[in-house]
């Protein structure tokens, strides 16, 4: 190649860089073989703790739950995942279709009318859909009700700094839920944001949480579960305006947080204020029938510095999981997961309260899939349980002062009934 | 309608008594190209001279609208919703996109026709 | 060649896989919560088999072109080829079944994967500390910025504009925007590189920051980034590197040692972890000292060997993210970098930089070449030399498809007419380079003989060319049930859902 160039030594290409910024090499070990390499990655690798899915009862956002075989079949094809974004909409049909088929799926799944096609994860989800409420009403602060996921509040933070609106946070220290008479919404709110269930994992008043957003002519932000809407009200139904949450359960491993997928999904009218990419049907000219990423002035590429967001990708990878995931369950096979996730949750906080010196953080709050349980002392009591091989309640007294030893147990399809008797065993 | 005027941002404004009418010219149409989305304020909207009132898209390319005087939106042009190709076909009738009530005089750098042919011919882009 | 949607093969009846029965007394949902908590219509998700989903998603996959299959002369995309070796590395159950709130103690080998890439990261771009967290480019970008600002809120300035060349990607603008910035544009020279008059013009006290990224969107390095440094430096300003270029200078030459406070890198481009067709990618941040109290936390930090999440940050902008990164793509790039060694690294930039400069030559008389050479990683063309035939770029493109191609980036950068990005990466053999030069031929030949032809290609694939803009004009953008058929699919599925429960074990 350098022959046809007709020059003798890469240095002829390199002229454009100043001489005192080259570097001869860098200080790092020199390349190995596959198995080398391998044998590097192996030890890092078990290096970690994997605690058996039906001994995992910690939740917090990310959940061990069953997923098919089908999944991994299907995005582990070098078809789908080593292609780019399907920018040449004629090679690339795969993927927009099966975009479009995931939008279809999390507008149903959320009972509103489009979502796109997917986010970084649950927490940008929101704050992407702030930011969504702000420019929407021209207002500048958003409210925040309730227990949300701390991360994703810190992540809306951040979100809010940058951009110059306010996060008010209306805490439910000491109730568990959300009382919606205490929260001041006003002519300036752009969006009250509550999430359904909350990090606690009990259950928000949201129809009450979306009226108050709407006397206040403000948006309704529901953070919701996926899992939990195979059972639980859709945000559609209650009439909230814009859905978002974490797809991670919907066939994608914990990964230790990531790669997961963010959705969004919102009524019509606020169908060109979504962020990110969105896929519509189109027609070649013999009639056939197509798929291409569309209303893309909203975009960075093109909108620049006037663009609704500046997201580039989307988590296309997470969001074929999630779409075969839910083409496979189907409606059946999805309320079956939410209901034994829902009863062996509620056996689960039965057995536990029977203990001595444990009972529910918040009796008589309802809840879906993770329960809030005082134990006496949650250093010790997970300490027990690790040494047993399983992964404990979720401490939260780290982000809620008030919630000192509060372990929160969640549940699902793979714990199955001698893991909750094992977990209880362990507790005593 | 009255003498048609333009902006350097590629608008035009029609003043009758105290209103305006304002869209988009021919050659802005022409640069744009096949026109899919325009956003138009609400009714009742105080804009100031220099004001953006809205947006229009077309499927590579999209640019804000520029409101050259201030006053009240008092009528939008809502046929553009379901026909937003009507910017292309008819920029200068049915391609209309917002009335103004006029709450001062417009603003003194509007172009007459033949100021702005000479502009966009001096700026090919 | 078409598939159905999901949603329209779906069939009644079928109840999806078999699950476990909950096996524990107590209460269902619609025993145990109050009405107008629970759901009134189930989703309408397809039901198929398990051999019908295979067969569904394996159609869908033909429809694709991937790296897998051929070459991706993506301009700005760095569409290398992704070692399976990565993709075995992250299914590790050690890495794939960690989760996020395990006790650090369990998880040793993911913070030491995490600070061992980070320390490799530092060398290879020369800066001080890195933050794994955002998990995009642009996402990277934003994050970079929001450091920026907080680091002039901190000082007690109030620095309100970035500035950003014509020929920057729109992330960047867009990013900057996003962080409440006023974006000033610096124009390039006739060189196509940064104008230093126009930069000193455009500075001012009020000036962030200048975003660049080197080799700029043109291919060409910017000879004169010290010069470039020293100018934002003494306004006052940071300088930051837009890492979509990063594989022109590995081992070659660092952003750090150029002058730049902020780095982004994307693993997704220069570090091979797949594109999964839009994402998920990784867009690690790398600052110097003077930057790093206010990088994303937690940050790791370790102490004899033994590692721990660093939450106390008095001054970090917080969080951009949940968790702590896309880890999965992070083990990744991790292996790569370990198979690749300092030596690979090197030798890879240097691959990239000789096929760029080769494929250039090559197509020297069948495409407009509007800058002179040498090129670093990639190279800007033009189909203006066709314009007299009505051929435009976006019918290269097509044309391309046709031939068994993917299209390279075309429109940009926008300061180049009827732009044709190319950049071959160094993945791709001599073979495929002059097999996509005879297919460019091709094409050309076409577009002078007989260019009606080539505006309707392709005509092989899936589709022909889309009307996007009737797509745009009446957007479509889900899957909507035929009225009357759904009334009576609602119908069964709400009656296998009472029916359901416990029973279907």
């Amino acid at each position: 190649m350098l022959e046809t160039l007709g020059v003798d030594s890469m240095d002829r290409l390199l002229v454009d860089i100043p001489a005192q910024l080259r570097t001869s090499g860098l200080s790092l070990a020199p390349g190995l073989s596959e198995p080398e390499t391998m044998r590097e990655i192996r030890r890092l690798a078990v290096a970690n703790q994997v605690f058996e899915d039906r001994l995992t009862f910690r939740g917090g956002g990310v959940y061990r739950r069953f997923i098919p075989s089908a999944v991994g079949a299907v995005i582990s094809k070098p078809e789908f995942y080593t292609a780019y974004t399907p920018y040449q909409p004629e090679a690339s049909q795969g993927w927009l279709q099966s975009i479009f088929e995931y939008q279809t799926a999390i507008a149903e799944l959320c009972g509103l009318d489009v979502a796109n096609a997917s986010l970084y994860d649950g927490a940008t989800a929101l704050a992407e859909a702030a930011m969504m409420a702000v420019v929407q009403t021209g207002r500048h602060e958003i409210l925040v009700a309730g227990y949300i996921h701390p991360e994703y509040l810190e992540v809306l933070n951040c979100f809010a700094q940058g951009r110059g609106f306010a996060v008010q946070h209306h805490s439910a220290a000491g109730e568990g839920a959300a009382s919606p008479g205490r929260v001041a919404v006003s002519s300036g709110t752009a969006a009250v944001i509550f999430q359904q269930p909350n990090f606690l994992g009990l259950l928000e008043d949201a129809p009450a949480l979306v009226e108050l957003a709407h006397s206040a002519g403000a948006l309704a932000i529901a953070c919701v579960d996926p899992i939990s809407l195979a059972v639980l009200a859709a945000p559609g139904e209650y009439g909230a305006d814009i859905a978002v949450g974490e797809g991670q359960q919907l066939g994608l491993q914990p990964s230790y947080g990531g790669p997961h997928v963010g959705f969004i999904a919102c009524r019509g009218e606020l169908m060109r204020r979504l962020p990110g990419r969105l896929v519509g049907e189109a027609h070649d000219d013999q009639g056939r029938r197509g798929y291409v990423l569309t209303l893309t002035a909203r975009e960075q590429h093109i909108r620049r510095d006037k663009a609704s967001s500046n997201i580039c990708t989307n988590h296309a990878l997470c969001a074929l999981a999630a779409t075969v995931y839910l083409t496979y369950m189907g409606p059946p096979g999805l309320r079956s997961i939410a209901e034994t996730s829902f009863r062996r949750a509620h056996a689960l906080a039965a057995d536990l309260a029977c203990l001595p010196g444990i009972q529910a953080a918040f009796p008589g709050h309802l809840f879906f899939n993770e329960v809030p349980m005082v134990v006496p002392d949650s250093a010790a009591v997970l300490d027990r349980l690790q040494r047993r091989g399983i992964l404990g309640g979720l401490p939260v007294g780290r982000w809620f002062p008030e919630l000192e030893n509060v372990l929160i147990f969640c549940c699902t399809e793979l714990n199955d009934p001698d893991s909750i008797g094992e977990l209880v065993e362990a507790v005593k | 309608m009255g003498e048609r005027l333009y902006t350097q941002t590629h608008e035009w404004v029609s003043l009758e008594g105290n209103q305006a009418t304002i869209g988009i010219t021919d050659y802005a149409q022409s640069q744009l190209g096949d026109v899919v989305f325009v956003e138009l304020p609400k009714v009742g909207a105080q804009l100031q001279d220099g004001d953006a009132f809205g947006s229009i898209e077309s499927v590579k390319s999209a640019s804000d609208l520029y409101s050259p005087v201030a006053g009240a939106v008092v009528e939008i042009n809502g046929e553009l919703q379901k026909s937003p190709e009507s910017v292309n076909k008819d920029p200068y009738g049915a391609g209309w996109m917002v009335k103004i009530e006029l709450s001062g005089a417009p603003s003194v750098d509007l172009l007459d026709e033949a100021g702005y042919t000479a502009m966009t011919v001096g700026n090919p882009h | 060649m078409s598939e159905e949607l999901s949603f329209e093969k779906s069939r009644a009846g079928y109840d999806g896989p078999r699950l476990p029965a909950p096996g524990v007394p107590g209460l269902s949902p619609e025993q145990g919560l109050p009405e107008k908590l629970l759901r009134a219509c189930p989703p309408r998700l397809p039901r198929l088999s398990e051999p019908e989903v295979m067969r569904h998603f394996s159609r869908l996959a033909s429809m694709n072109y991937s790296i897998s299959e051929n070459f991706y002369p993506l301009g700005s995309c760095t569409m290398k080829y992704n070692p399976v070796a990565n993709e075995v590395a992250a299914g590790l159950s050690g890495f794939a079944e960690l989760h996020p709130y395990q006790p650090e103690e369990t998880v040793q080998g993911a913070l030491e994967l995490m600070w061992l890439l980070g320390r490799a990261l530092c060398e290879i771009v020369g800066v001080d500390r890195v933050s794994l967290q955002p998990a995009a480019g642009a996402h990277g970008e934003w994050t970079a910025l929001r450091m920026i600002q907080a680091y002039h809120q901190h000082r007690g300035e109030s620095r309100t504009e970035v500035l950003v060349p014509d020929s920057a990607h729109g992330t960047n603008p867009a990013s900057a925007a996003l962080c409440g910035f006023k974006v000033v544009e610096v124009r390039s020279g006739t060189d196509g590189r940064i104008s230093l008059n126009d930069l000193q013009a455009k500075l001012s006290a009020n000036t962030a920051a200048l975003m660049l990224t080197n080799p700029n969107t043109l291919g060409l390095f910017e000879r004169e980034i010290l010069e470039v440094a020293a100018i934002v430096h003494t306004s006052g300003a940071k300088l930051y590197y837009d890492g979509a270029n990063l594989n022109a200078l590995m081992g070659i030459c660092r952003p750090g040692d150029m002058g730049f406070d902020a780095v982004h890198v994307n693993l997704h481009k220069t570090f091979t972890t797949p594109h999964g067709g839009g994402g998920p990618g990784a867009g690690p941040v790398g600052v110097k000292a003077d930057l790093e109290p206010f990088l994303p936390r937690p940050l790791i930090a370790e102490r004899d060997g033994a590692f721990r999440w660093d939450d106390d940050r008095p001054l970090s902008i917080g969080r951009v993210r949940s968790y702590y990164g896309n880890f999965g793509m992070l083990v990744r790039a991790y292996t790569y970098i370990v198979a690749m060694g300092g030596d690979g690294l090197r030798q890879a930039s240097l691959d990239a930089v000789l096929a760029a400069n080769y494929l250039r030559e090559r197509l020297v008389g069948t495409l407009d070449l509007p800058q002179n050479g040498p090129c670093q990683h990639e190279f800007v063309a033009s189909a203006r030399n066709l314009g007299p035939q009505g051929i435009r770029a976006l019918d290269i493109a097509k044309g391309l498809l046709q031939r068994g191609y993917y299209a390279p980036t075309i429109y940009f950068p926008l300061i180049v007419p009827e732009a044709i990005m190319i950049e071959p990466t160094e993945t791709e053999s001599k073979a495929t380079l002059d097999g996509f030069v005879t297919a460019l031929e091709d094409i050309v030949r076409m577009a002078r003989e007989d260019p009606d032809r080539l505006h309707h290609e392709p005509d092989n694939l899936p589709v022909g060319r889309l009307d996007e803009v009737a797509a745009a004009r009446n957007p479509v953008l889900r899957w909507v049930p035929d009225p009357d058929l759904e009334r009576s699919r609602v119908g069964e599925v709400v009656a296998g859902a009472s029916a359901f429960g416990i029973g279907s074990e």
